[in-house]
């Protein structure tokens, strides 16, 4: 694995072959049938390393395991295997104050603007119990504290006493980025941060967070489906897929010469702003395979286009390609053609 | 740097927005009076009661409703009116004790199992299948024979078997609550679990069992007013509703206002109870996010 170890910097958090099965629940006929209980393999060995104060971009297809990476990272979910160092400490299974500690330096923004927030409480409530539990500020530094974030996410003034349903969608993802930096976290893993938005929206949120990025030297790992937003936000992107990454570089040489050909796929299915290039054959065929059966070999080799017999029988490792990396046994013939 | 202002602008607070929206409901308005009243009625029996509930008068046996007794009088010549009313202070009572312990055990091991799953859900599940497999009556009376009549017996075995339902109300709320990312934002802030049940998922999680509480008390008296009559309840000559109607049954035909007069006291109280349980059922459904 010395081979990862390319980037001069030490990483802010690595991720070595990192998996996450979840047991699917037997139906009663499958227990008398004595089947085994099926496992759905959402992280299938995921090598990432996060460099300090980078924007990392996390793309793949629907179901690709995105989320769980980014659940796992941020200690919401315990990998089945495989560790996530951060600044060099394992940080599976933490407990307690030791957790506390973790979260306060690597936060979460989540999906959806319309769950993501205590429909009960204050912009203030909530902004004021993350800020007391982790001790952040005491007394009246409290509120100035608040105003501050505010300030900071540009909410007009006197949002901060008002209940989230009050409103817009843009509106609750800055007051969800609010509450992640009032811990003044180091790393901000941002779940599909904007899907949920209109596009005009999409665009003041993402540009905020980008500025918060290098006002504050913010690590931030962005996950999304939308390879436009990844390619404008991010220094370096990985591609999912399946729960393992296949390509990772950094963001101009990958959307520019990409290397895997599942990376070539993606990029090709995006669809174009050239009318001239309406009609061209579908990128991609077949369906992703089921998570509860991961193909053998290299996982992608059922929709490839240049499968060889090597790749139904031998999985790829990530090595280096280009500027980036690889896991496809055929990367370089592949990306020259 | 500028000086941060303290003053906010007016805005109308949660509450004051909450009660202009309940009275403006006929079916708020009118459950809430009657509850009011009821409670007023079991606060201070005897500044409304015309007479003492277990004087006997025997000038005045069995009289028919009239100016002087608008209730009539019972076979001993009590007035039944004021019977009636004293009834409310041990009626209303069982409304609320049988019913608030059920509530506190069941909301907080809902709450748990809810949140935790796994074996204490499943162990959780076992028990309730087994309770609630009995009708509910029945285990009560089973109970209330082992443990000898009176109401704070009549209490206990009411909250043994009653705990179960609003625990599984709860789980199942809890449940579709910890599915929202404000629970898991909740766990990446660093939050004890304690902190996400009781702060954030609970508050969330309450309305439907409020509501289901008020219909509850309107079940616990009938529950209630139905062990007096069987005489596993409160004892005579206790006014009880149950009791007075139990009373008034072997004459039926000769003086039927010893057991309609309670038994309407029993139909007022549960609509009112019913009606702002019904009033609360909307006024406490979320708003459209």
């Amino acid at each position: 694995m010395n081979m990862l170890t390319m980037e001069p910097a030490a990483p802010l958090l690595s991720i070595r072959d990192l998996s996450m099965r979840f047991a699917k629940n037997r139906s009663l006929s499958d227990t008398i049938a004595g089947r085994p209980r099926q496992i759905v393999s959402a992280l299938n060995g995921v090598d990432l390393d996060v460099m300090p104060a980078e924007t990392l971009g996390i793309v793949g297809e629907s179901g690709c395991g995105k989320s769980t990476l980014a659940r796992c990272i941020a200690g919401l979910h315990r990998p089945s295997s495989g560790d996530i160092r951060f600044e060099g400490e394992s940080v599976i299974g933490l407990k307690g104050a030791n957790r506390r500690a973790y979260n306060r330096r690597v936060q979460m923004m989540f999906q959806d603007p319309y769950t993501s927030l205590n429909p009960r409480m204050t912009v203030r409530d909530t902004l004021r119990e993350a800020i007391s539990v982790h001790r952040m500020r005491e007394g009246a530094a409290i509120d100035r504290r608040i105003d501050e974030l505010l300030d900071l996410v540009r909410l007009p003034e006197g949002a901060a006493d008002k209940y989230p349903h009050e409103f817009s969608g843009g509106q609750r993802q800055r007051i969800g980025i609010a509450r992640a930096l009032s811990l003044e976290p180091t790393c901000l893993v941002a779940d599909e941060l904007v899907s949920a938005l209109d596009v005009s929206v999409q665009a003041q949120v993402v540009n905020l967070l980008l500025e918060l990025q290098d006002n504050l030297g913010l690590t931030v790992l962005f996950v999304a489906h939308d390879l436009r937003l990844v390619r404008h936000v991010s220094h370096r992107v990985a591609v999912i897929y399946l729960g393992a990454i296949v390509e990772v570089g950094p963001s101009e040489a990958l959307f520019s010469r990409p290397r895997h050909p599942y990376s070539q796929a993606l990029l090709a299915a995006a669809p174009s702003l050239d009318p001239a290039d309406r009609k061209r054959a579908p990128a991609l065929s077949g369906e992703l395979p089921s998570p509860l059966d991961i193909p053998p070999g290299c996982p992608f080799h059922v929709r490839c286009p240049h499968a060889a017999e090597r790749c139904r029988i031998e999985k790829p490792m990530l090595r280096p390609v280009g500027a980036g990396m690889a896991a496809c046994h055929f990367a370089e013939t592949i990306s020259a053609a | 740097m500028s000086v941060v202002t303290q003053i906010q602008p007016h805005r109308p607070g949660r509450f004051r927005v909450f009660i202009g929206r309940a009275f403006s409901r006929p079916s708020f308005v009118i459950g809430f009076t009657i509850i009011v009243m009821s409670i007023a009625l079991a606060l201070f029996p005897q500044i409304f009661a015309p007479y003492d509930p277990l004087a006997f008068d025997m000038t005045a046996i069995q009289q028919a409703p009239s100016l002087a007794h608008p209730f009539g009088t019972d076979n001993f010549g009590r007035d039944v009116l004021s019977r009636v009313i004293w009834a409310y202070r041990v009626d209303m009572q069982m409304a609320l004790f049988a019913t608030i312990f059920a509530l506190t055990i069941g909301v907080t091991v809902g709450a748990f199992v809810g949140y935790y799953g796994g074996i204490a859900d499943t162990i959780f599940g076992r028990c309730v299948d087994a309770i609630i497999t009995f009708p509910f009556l029945v285990l009560v009376i089973a109970i209330v024979a082992v443990l000898g009549p009176g109401l704070v017996n009549m209490y206990i075995a009411i909250t043994i078997v009653n705990w179960v339902y609003y625990a599984r109300l709860t789980r199942a709320e809890i449940m579709t609550q910890k599915a929202n990312d404000y629970a898991a934002a909740g766990r990446v802030l660093g939050y004890s679990d304690r902190r996400i049940i009781f702060r954030h998922l609970l508050p969330n999680a309450m309305s439907p069992i409020i509501v289901y509480w008020m219909t509850d008390m309107a079940l616990a008296i009938l529950l209630g007013s139905s062990l007096g009559y069987l005489g596993l309840g409160a004892q005579p000559p206790a006014a009880e509703w149950g009791v007075l109607i139990s009373e008034g049954r072997n004459f039926l035909l000769t003086a039927w206002w010893m057991s309609l007069m309670p038994g309407l006291a029993i139909v007022l109280t549960g609509l009112g109870f019913s009606l702002l349980g019904d009033a609360l059922a909307d006024l406490l459904r979320p708003k459209g996010r």
